[in-house]
């Protein structure tokens, strides 16, 4: 890759070195000083002094699973991001391909739509979608969480599964037309086996969107065995009497499995991003 | 809809086609492109149902004064014998025309320009420092050096924690008594901030807030963009005896132009929308005066009574403001000859 090697002096190399230390750990002390305060005592978590360790106990990890709400709200989120990425990919992985491939009329206002719709800011649609919602007796069920982070990951997912079907050779398409595949049973039998990592990163970015949205979830859900984690857990601090004893091992539960994930998927997931950006 | 005029004089080659007569322009498009139409009517039906609807409908509300207690267009009682009688409600939302924008925009009511003010520098200074360490890092890390591949681990660690998680962690440290904020500052000699309770210091924990959780995206992005500048060109420089700076000013700024391009537009759009980082670390505090516009827009429609009209009104015009962000950038841009 083009990588840039030049001799560097001892004194730039440690200075070098330095800033990346300062910055990956301000990085990750966050992280960290959650992860220490979850294992703290509840009376001890906003000690007055400076402590790491401060006699590390496992209970608020057992009270959070055990005294509250969180697995179901676990679980619904778990439902709703699923949900979401199921739909989001199946409707919007043909369009993909034909926004890729094909030169049709109205192409462009198609692409440019798509752009828009994923500028829109969630105020926008909140108020309209939350009437649709109530019209239709949807208020405070899962469904209307999803059908609302469908106007988000639909359009998201054209845009990002058109830019990998751009990186797909033209040529394999060719070959199948001449071997007598019609469009449709291309894009099934060739393209979409081939297109593997493009839907892999896409659905799991859409996971991680509907996962942690806020907003739709605090306007849409109103009783606890409802609630996703994103409204959940403002449940544990609340204006007055903040429960960090509560917060703080929520957070790491649902940081871990999502962060590994993550880990798994970024590299893939950069490429993507960018081609689907710059390729327009 | 615009028709790109290579297609329409491409020959159709379609299966059915009537011989008899030279077919109409549309016919022919449709038997050139039907299968391309047909793989994207599901998305287009979806966003007409779940964009556009609400959309158009949005705009409609927000000429009107629907609010909570006036949304009902019939009211409803129960009579005797056990059947419901419905009569039309007198006080049913009515239209008003763009009464809810002058609200808004004179400042009689809600706290639009102190939100709008809110907004830009809530924008401004989280992009302009996504960017800027995000570039400082990726040069860092282009760089041949040991441990890079830790490095970027650890750099990329605020990316995989969810935005909500993030919003709490920080809120936790900026937590008045004995948050982490401010037992640092007393261990170093200082008095501990009651960060919440003043506009800039709390707008100030956000932007911390988004700053941690954005840059690695700008990071990731930007170093991409780097790997893809030809050595040569370094070489090239070198040759001619550029200084490091300059080396960096007219071959690495230049080549980073298209990455740059598109995520400033990107981060600005999404930084101006950022809603959890805003509703769940300031929640407004002091007093709503750190809301930006998404926020407010929330909290007028679905916290106290609820007022959809003004909310929807708050949400064209945050939406016009985009788009009028958006096509002036692109204007910028193609004036300096990008092709994007």
């Amino acid at each position: 890759m083009g990588t840039v090697d030049r001799k560097r002096s001892t004194g730039r190399s440690v200075l070098l070195h330095l800033a990346l230390v300062t910055t990956s750990a301000i990085a990750v002390a966050p992280v960290l000083w959650i992860l220490l305060s979850s294992l703290k005592p509840a009376n001890r978590i906003l000690s007055s002094e400076i402590k790491l360790f401060d006699q590390p106990t496992l209970d608020n990890y057992r009270n959070v699973l055990s005294n509250t709400d969180f697995t179901t709200w676990f679980l619904n989120s778990v439902v709703v991001a699923a949900f979401t990425m199921v739909l989001g990919i199946f409707m919007s992985a043909t369009a993909g391909y034909a926004l890729s491939r094909f030169n049709f009329p109205g192409r462009r206002s198609l692409m440019w739509t798509f752009l828009i719709t994923q500028m829109f800011p969630v105020a926008i649609l909140i108020v309209p979608i939350y009437g649709i919602m109530s019209n239709l007796g949807l208020i405070n069920t899962l469904t209307s969480l999803v059908i609302a982070y469908c106007t988000v990951a639909v359009p998201f997912c054209t845009w990002m599964l058109k830019g990998y079907f751009d990186t797909i050779p033209r040529e394999l398409d060719e070959a199948a037309a001449l071997d007598g595949l019609g469009p449709f049973s291309t894009f099934w039998r060739v393209i979409i086996p081939l297109a593997r990592p493009g839907l892999a990163v896409t659905m799991f970015y859409t996971f991680l969107t509907a996962w942690g949205e806020v907003a739709y979830a605090t306007a849409f859900l109103q009783t606890d065995d409802k609630f996703t984690l994103g409204y959940g857990l403002q449940t544990f601090v609340p204006q007055f009497n903040k429960q960090w004893e509560y917060l703080t091992p929520a957070a790491i539960l649902i940081t871990i499995p999502a962060a590994m994930v993550f880990m798994l998927a970024q590299r893939h997931l950069v490429g993507g991003l960018a081609a689907g950006a710059t390729k327009g | 809809m615009a028709i790109d005029p290579q297609t329409v004089a491409a020959p159709p080659t379609g299966p059915a086609r009537a011989p008899s007569r030279p077919p109409g322009r549309i016919r022919r498009a449709a038997t050139t492109h039907w299968y391309a139409w047909a793989m994207v009517v599901p998305v287009v039906i979806v966003l007409g149902v779940l964009v556009l609807y609400p959309l158009v409908r949005g705009i409609f509300i927000s000429f009107t004064d629907l609010n909570e207690s006036n949304q009902r267009d019939e009211i409803c009682t129960k009579v005797l014998g056990g059947g419901t009688e419905c009569v039309p409600n007198p006080n049913a939302a009515e239209f008003v025309g763009l009464d809810n924008y002058v609200a808004i925009l004179t400042g009689e009511k809600g706290e639009f320009w102190l939100q709008f003010v809110n907004t830009i520098v809530w924008t401004a200074s989280c992009v302009a420092l996504h960017y800027a360490i995000g570039l400082g890092l990726a040069v860092m890390l282009n760089r041949k050096i040991r441990g890079r591949g830790i490095y970027r681990v650890l750099l990329i660690v605020p990316w995989a924690v969810p935005a909500f998680v993030s919003a709490f962690a920080w809120k936790f440290i900026f937590n008045e008594r004995n948050g982490l904020a401010n037992l640092a500052l007393t261990s170093i000699g200082l008095e501990p901030v009651a960060w919440f309770s003043e506009r800039w210091t709390s707008l100030f924990t956000a932007i911390v807030t988004n700053v941690w959780l954005g840059v690695p995206f700008m990071m990731v992005a930007l170093l991409g963009g780097l790997q893809s500048i030809s050595a040569d060109l370094y070489e090239a420089a070198e040759m001619d005896g550029a200084t490091p700076w300059q080396r960096f000013v007219n071959v690495t700024l230049p080549g980073l132009r298209p990455v740059s391009a598109t995520v400033i537009l990107l981060g600005t759009i999404w930084t101006f929308n950022m809603f959890p980082i805003i509703f769940l670390v300031t929640e407004g505090q002091p007093a709503g005066q750190t809301e930006i516009l998404v926020t407010g827009a929330f909290r007028a429609a679905f916290e106290g009574i609820r007022q959809y009209a003004f909310a929807s009104a708050y949400g064209m015009l945050i939406l016009s403001m985009l788009v009028v962000f958006a096509v002036a950038y692109r204007k910028m841009l193609s004036r300096q000859g990008e092709v994007w």
